[in-house]
């Protein structure tokens, strides 16, 4: 929609070290942002390592934890983001007929 | 705080002197802090190392678990976090609240803390592979924050019903298990029992050292809770199911075994209220801390007998406990006053506490609790239970008997003596119902009715009297309105105890009787 071209989408990826795992998540968030967000995203990436005490505040469980803080709702999707189809699901970033 | 102040009795029992330090000891334990759980499993849970509780919804599992941190936190010095994947936060203040716990308090001076872990999987999306690294480090984190020596995690396996991957989380779970061992924090993981299985999803498999079953069942239209150690690895443990209860004191349980027979023997005596009763035991009365046993047929004045040993206490200043299992305490007042007795004074003065309860309002294990709470709480030293044929009809056979045994070892550590009324059924079969209880008692008198000559005379007679000499004789009693009154012996000729009208009769014709077994007769 119109509204939605206009607005910063906020992503913070937790991780806990780099991790096989995280860096693949990084790397896959990064190729999907750049396809369907270009121009309107910011990445954050927050280490656990570093922050423990943001694990239980943010209410993270699984690592990697992708969160989507802007725009609300808050959205949680867990894991390495390979599975494209529901990562853009998860972010609700799904390419629409109009968007295009 | 409530729980503070309470029944700290039982210490851990060091074994081998390697106590309570270090997790490398293999059988060092934490105490739970938990009554008569840390008796059954000598010293409480292995320390350093997971505990499974398991058992069905409404089981108790999670106010178990949160007694087990409350206990630790306040008598222990081991500060606690409770991971609930179930309850929020604020759902666990409120329900410990019901069990005397503030866990505000204990949050705001950082001896607990409080983490609830919510997993809702229609508000996560799964994509691409994970691992629960989050949690370890968000249970690191709270352990560090607070110097947590013990943990909860409950009830864990929800974390199947929020991911997916069952895989992954077993494999996490047997980490998890791993880590808490080496993070050496004391933890009850708790989990949901399963029909034929112990859990739903295996947690037994990594949780080797120490298995715990709760069960709640209803039986004869009231619940009972039973716990049961499946599984205790280099511990003894008792395999029995044990009963347990939860109310506004949080979690206790009520092993079938006794405490021992450990107790002091006294050899004071205690008067049994009345004059010449008192002279059938070696004139002085019973010892202290004897549990007695008075039984009878209805109307026979086992009451009677009890409000004067209750009296007598309260004249030497002492406190009495009356439980009373069939009248309230002012039907107790009034009937006692009638024979002369009057009991109201020392009600007024708080020398005399009658506990009136319907026996069938509670089940057994519940009216045991409650009397070993207001025993403790009222610190008497004199104990009637008025009858105690009330609660045997509450529970059943050798269950019952166990728990009296314990609740009279109980009263004999604190040197309280008891008494305990008996209705029995009919004469014939009046000692053999009482067989199975009277073993336990130190004491046993028998009251009853002798008929002879067209006329019905109160008797008693005194069964057995461990330590102590004791009459043989049936002795006549009257109730006159100044209580019970044991009238003097009065022989025939021929040795024989003559009773009732025959007894004046005898009497007119000047004293008889034996002089040999003048020991006898003291009768005031």
């Amino acid at each position: 929609m119109k509204n939605g071209a206009r607005r910063t989408w906020r992503l913070r990826l937790y991780v806990a070290g780099q991790t096989p795992k995280s860096i693949t998540a990084l790397a896959n968030l990064k190729r999907l942002c750049e396809g369907h967000l270009a121009g309107r995203y910011r990445i954050e990436v927050v280490d656990l390592l570093k922050w423990p005490h943001l694990a239980r505040r943010d209410e993270i469980v699984a690592i990697p934890t992708l969160v989507r803080q802007l725009p609300p709702p808050i959205r949680k999707i867990i894991g390495d983001l390979s599975n494209v189809e529901r990562v853009l699901i998860g972010l609700d970033v799904l390419p629409r007929d109009d968007e295009k | 705080m409530t729980a503070t102040g309470r029944r700290r009795t039982h210490e851990p029992r060091k074994r081998t002197g390697n106590g309570s330090r270090a997790a490398g000891g293999p059988l060092a334990k934490a105490p739970t802090g938990i009554p008569g759980l840390d008796e059954i499993t000598h010293g409480g849970l292995p320390r350093g190392r997971p505990t499974l509780v398991c058992g069905g919804a409404g089981c108790g599992k999670t106010l178990l678990a949160m007694e087990f941190l409350v206990r630790g936190a306040l008598d222990y010095d081991e500060p606690g976090v409770f991971m609930s994947f179930e309850e929020t936060a604020a759902d666990l203040v409120a329900n410990a609240r019901s069990l005397g716990f503030d866990l505000q308090r204990l949050s705001a001076r950082r001896r607990l803390l409080l983490d609830y872990v919510r997993l809702e999987r229609s508000e996560l999306t799964e994509a691409g592979e994970y691992d629960l690294e989050g949690l370890f480090i968000r249970l690191g984190d709270a352990i560090d924050a607070i110097g947590a020596k013990r943990v909860v995690l409950d009830t864990i396996e929800l974390l199947f019903s929020g991911l997916s991957d069952g895989f992954v989380l077993r494999a996490e779970l047997a980490r998890l298990f791993r880590w808490l061992k080496a993070k050496r924090v004391t933890a009850i993981v708790t989990a949901e029992r399963d029909g034929e299985h112990l859990t739903r999803h295996g947690l037994e498999e990594y949780v080797s050292d120490c298995v715990i079953l709760l069960d709640q069942r209803v039986m004869e239209q009231s619940a009972t809770r039973r716990l049961r150690i499946l599984k205790y690895r280099g511990s003894a443990h008792g395999g029995n199911e044990m009963p347990f209860l939860i109310d506004d004191h949080g979690v206790s349980v009520l092993p079938i075994t006794s405490l021992g027979l450990a107790h002091q023997a006294s050899t004071a005596h205690v008067s049994t209220g009345v004059a010449g009763l008192d002279g059938m035991f070696a004139k002085k009365g019973y010892f202290r801390g004897n549990s007695v046993l008075v039984s009878g047929t209805a109307g026979t004045g086992k009451s009677s007998l009890a409000a004067h040993f209750a009296k007598a206490a309260c004249r030497r200043g002492e406190r009495c406990l009356y439980f009373a299992f069939e009248e309230s305490a002012s039907q107790i007042a009034r009937n006692m006053r009638s024979i002369g007795i009057d009991l109201e004074p020392w009600m007024r003065r708080d020398l005399l506490r009658v506990h009136a309860a319907r026996p069938t309002a509670l089940g057994l294990e519940a009216h045991l609790v409650a009397m070993h709470r207001l025993i403790e709480d009222y610190e008497p030293r004199v104990v009637v239970v008025d009858p105690v044929t009330n609660l045997i009809a509450v529970g059943s056979d050798i269950e019952v008997k166990a728990m009296l045994a314990r609740l009279i070892d109980f009263m004999k550590m604190r040197q309280i003596t008891a008494l305990f009324t008996s209705l029995t059924q009919g004469s014939a079969a009046a000692e053999a119902t009482d067989l199975g209880v009277s073993s336990l008692m130190d004491v046993w008198m028998l009251l009853g009715n002798l008929e002879a000559n067209g006329e019905r005379n109160r008797a008693i007679q005194v069964v057995k009297a461990r330590g102590m000499a004791h009459s043989n004789q049936v002795r006549e009693f009257v109730m006159t309105d100044r209580g019970i009154t044991l009238v003097d012996v009065s022989r025939r000729a021929d040795g024989s105890v003559a009773i009732g009208s025959a007894r004046g009769a005898q009497q007119q014709q000047g004293p008889a009787g034996d002089p040999k077994r003048s020991r006898k007769r003291r009768v005031e």
